[in-house]
């Protein structure tokens, strides 16, 4: 019986995916306006056709718009769905700090963080692939290969060689990107003897380029440092995308897969809620967890404790000591861009 | 009551054609219909459908586009000699210029919609019902300055043309104002669209001061080269006089501009490669190929063969006045550019990605389907545009106040 009504109810949400094809979208909304019909989603999808800008709505239509979500999301995924819009909180500034020493390349941080956000995820008919936030990337130890054999090559090559070598022979033989390492890495067992690992994520610059080039202002900061994205007002240009030297961000190049035995119901409305295709996501602090003073997912399940988190504007936070007494930098400072996600080691 | 003749009059004319024309818009009708099919899938299954991905999120649409704004400027090579030197030849045939840009931005319009994700929200960046992100984001001075361009070339050509069709005399201080602002604004939009690219440090090979001022070299060597050929073909044709001095002098134009190119492109290559840091590995993959992937060096090679081949078919008089001559110059010159703006630029800037990913992009079907649809629409609209533009010129287009009368009677 349960069954029974699941395929219905299945079939009938086909049809109205089917149907918001745009136009035939606003239809099916008109006509559940005109019908008075309580189908969550088709008046979900026609109210945010016309819905304004998350930071220019009034609180009363944040939470309007917020309720309308709960109700299409607890229909589309058969379980109650809240969808938090918590400002940020005064006297709160987010910052990260990653300790490259302890990361063993596991990625738990990469799968915890799929399962909190609700990013699509793989489908085996091959219609969808699982987004990832955060890409561990494997560096080889040493990063150059030294060959005693090539000390006497390089160029120019050997009958050139009474003016003196200008490219030691060993200059060719480093993995040769920006990097120098790869995020495809499959280990029969982490930590391996030969690598080291660094993780990459969005790092909340407090000058963010992906920001300063979105054309619609879908994606800003907020007072408590990270960088959001209004998923119901981005055009999908993906000049953001182009903008990031981080490679933070991702795109939902077709329809998200998301099962529903797989969603997570606590959700933020610029956080973790379902996306739809065509737009932009990213990492953003787990704010459905860190605006209630929670941990984000991958600090949580991280095993070996290299990653913190904490209150920048606090000088006992953990984040703020770790800045204070360990060797920190940060990627790429000469894009000027001040990111608040921090590597240290001890 | 005269609009509406206007109107009527110019579109009866622009639609009615022999069979040549008939087989010709057919034969962009299949086009369009592939387009047609092409967008339905996209808009119903998402970008999914394309070659794209988080490495590689702009391809062949974003190309076209780029490449499109330099066509849709270079009417200016008409516009300038003609108003500014007071040019006979070309003054005769300006508007076939102002038609080509019309058709160019709306092409660009027609990419720009295949590369959005959500096209459905394009109103969140119209200004004043949507938010525009202006001054910041470059993207927003791109649309404000194609639509502002769009609207010139609308407002001078019609009204050129309302006028010579109804034998009133143009208001000089309105239309040459016009003309003088569409003349400045041709060169802004191709170097705005350099800015959006060029803007960004993340890609190196795009960060480069010479990005927008090689754009319009380029934008005016393939686009007086696409207006040549469309004049070859309207002197053939239709009983539209184009002098032998008008193709000249674009000709020329078209030689200056594709001599600086090529410099550029040999400063390009001699600042990156030379000190060949991590900044250069852009376009030592697209020179040479990297990591295994070596998808664009042929394209990058065959482009600078074709514009080296037009450059020295071009440089000769004896050849560059040659009429039998010129035509496959500018074909070869016109593809060239495109391959160059294309393949040569706007997809290696892609490769690698900011954290030092190697990964190549192959266009779909679909994308090839609608990039090709784009362009049938797009000549379609020329055509039509410039054939109603013909007739006026020709006089075959006339307000008659006596035809209004017989009606009455």
């Amino acid at each position: 019986m349960e069954k029974d009504n699941k395929i219905e109810k299945k079939s009938r949400r086909a049809f109205l995916k089917d149907a918001s094809v745009k136009g035939a979208g606003a239809l099916a909304g008109a006509a559940a306006l005109l019908t008075g019909s309580d189908d969550a989603e088709a008046k979900a999808t026609w109210a945010e056709h016309f819905q304004k800008n998350y930071r220019l709505m009034t609180d009363e239509e944040k939470k309007e718009s917020a309720e309308r979500l709960e109700k299409r999301y607890s229909e589309e995924y058969g379980k109650k769905v809240t969808v938090g819009i918590e400002p940020a909180m005064p006297g709160v500034l987010f910052g990260y700090a990653l300790n490259i020493q302890k990361c063993i390349g596991c990625r738990r941080c990469v799968h915890a963080c799929v399962k909190e956000n609700n990013q699509s995820r793989h489908d085996e008919n091959g219609k969808a692939t699982e987004i990832q936030w955060i890409r561990v990337i494997r560096m080889e130890k040493g990063n150059f290969a030294f060959d005693q054999n090539k000390m006497d090559q390089g160029y120019p090559h050997d009958k050139n060689f009474k003016h003196g070598v200008q490219v030691g022979g060993n200059a060719y033989t480093n993995l040769g990107t920006l990097l120098e390492g790869q995020h495809y890495y499959q280990p029969e067992k982490v930590p391996e003897k030969d690598a080291f690992y660094f993780p990459i994520q969005c790092h909340q610059c407090e000058k963010p380029p992906c920001v300063k080039v979105c054309p619609v202002r879908t994606t800003y900061r907020d007072p408590d440092g990270v960088v959001v994205i209004d998923y119901n007002w981005c055009i999908g240009c993906r000049m953001c995308m182009g903008a990031c030297p981080y490679w933070a961000r991702r795109f939902n190049w077709g329809k998200p897969n998301l099962p529903a035995e797989d969603m997570n119901p606590k959700t933020h409305y610029m956080g973790n809620r379902p996306r739809m295709k065509g737009v932009v996501e990213k990492c953003h602090f787990c704010l459905q967890r860190s605006r209630k003073g929670r941990y984000t997912a991958c600090i949580e399940v991280c095993p070996v404790g290299a990653r913190k988190f904490g209150n920048l504007l606090d000088p006992n936070s953990e984040v703020r000591k770790i800045l204070d007494r360990k060797r920190v930098f940060r990627l790429k400072v000469e894009m000027n861009t001040y990111p608040k996600f921090f590597y240290f080691v001890d | 009551m005269k609009m509406v003749n206007f109107a009527t009059d110019f579109l009866c004319y622009a639609l009615k054609g022999g069979s040549k024309f008939y087989t010709w818009l057919l034969f962009l009708g299949f086009f369009i219909m592939i387009w047609a099919y092409g967008n339905y899938t996209q808009i119903s299954q998402g970008m999914i459908v394309t070659g794209l991905n988080d490495q590689v999120s702009w391809g062949l649409y974003m190309s076209n586009f780029v490449f499109l704004v330099g066509v849709a400027a270079a009417a200016v090579t008409i516009v300038f000699p003609a108003y500014v030197y007071n040019y006979k030849p070309l003054k005769d045939v300006v508007i076939i210029g102002e038609m080509l840009a019309i058709s160019a931005v709306i092409m660009c319009i027609l990419f720009v919609l295949s590369h959005m994700g959500r096209p459905d929200r394009l109103w969140h960046i119209m200004p004043v019902i949507g938010i525009l992100n202006w001054p910041n984001s470059m993207l927003t001075w791109d649309v404000i300055v194609l639509n502002v361009y769009l609207g010139l070339n609308v407002v001078c050509g019609f009204y050129y043309m309302y006028k010579k069709y109804t034998g009133e005399p143009v208001n000089k201080v309105f239309y040459m104002t016009l003309v003088y602002v569409s003349i400045v604004w041709a060169l802004s939009i191709h170097t705005v669209t350099g800015f959006l690219l060029n803007t960004m440090p993340t890609r190196p090979m795009w960060f480069h001061s010479m990005v927008p001022i090689k754009f319009i070299v380029t934008a005016f060597s393939a686009g007086p080269a696409f207006i040549i050929l469309a004049f070859f073909i309207i002197r053939k044709n239709t009983k539209l006089e184009i002098k032998d001095e008008a193709i000249n002098m674009l000709s020329t134009i078209i030689t200056f501009c594709l001599s600086i190119s090529l410099f550029l492109t040999l400063c390009e290559i001699v600042t990156e490669l030379y000190p060949s840091t991590e900044h250069s590995f852009s376009l030592k993959y697209l020179l040479f190929g990297k990591h295994g992937l070596s998808g664009l060096v042929g394209f990058f090679w065959a482009s600078l063969a074709m514009n080296i081949i037009a450059f020295i078919l071009l440089i000769n008089p004896r050849t560059r006045k040659n009429h039998a001559i010129l035509p496959y110059t500018c074909a070869i010159l016109f593809v060239g550019i495109w391959i160059e703006k294309g393949m040569a630029f706007v997809l290696p800037g892609m490769t690698p990605s900011p954290i030092g990913e190697f990964a190549e992009y192959t266009p779909s079907w679909i994308e090839i389907g609608n990039s090709l649809g784009a362009w049938a629409i797009g000549l379609a609209i020329f055509t039509i545009l410039a054939k109603g533009a013909i007739g006026i010129q020709l006089g075959d287009v006339k307000y008659s106040e006596v035809k209004g009368e017989q009606y009455e009677k």
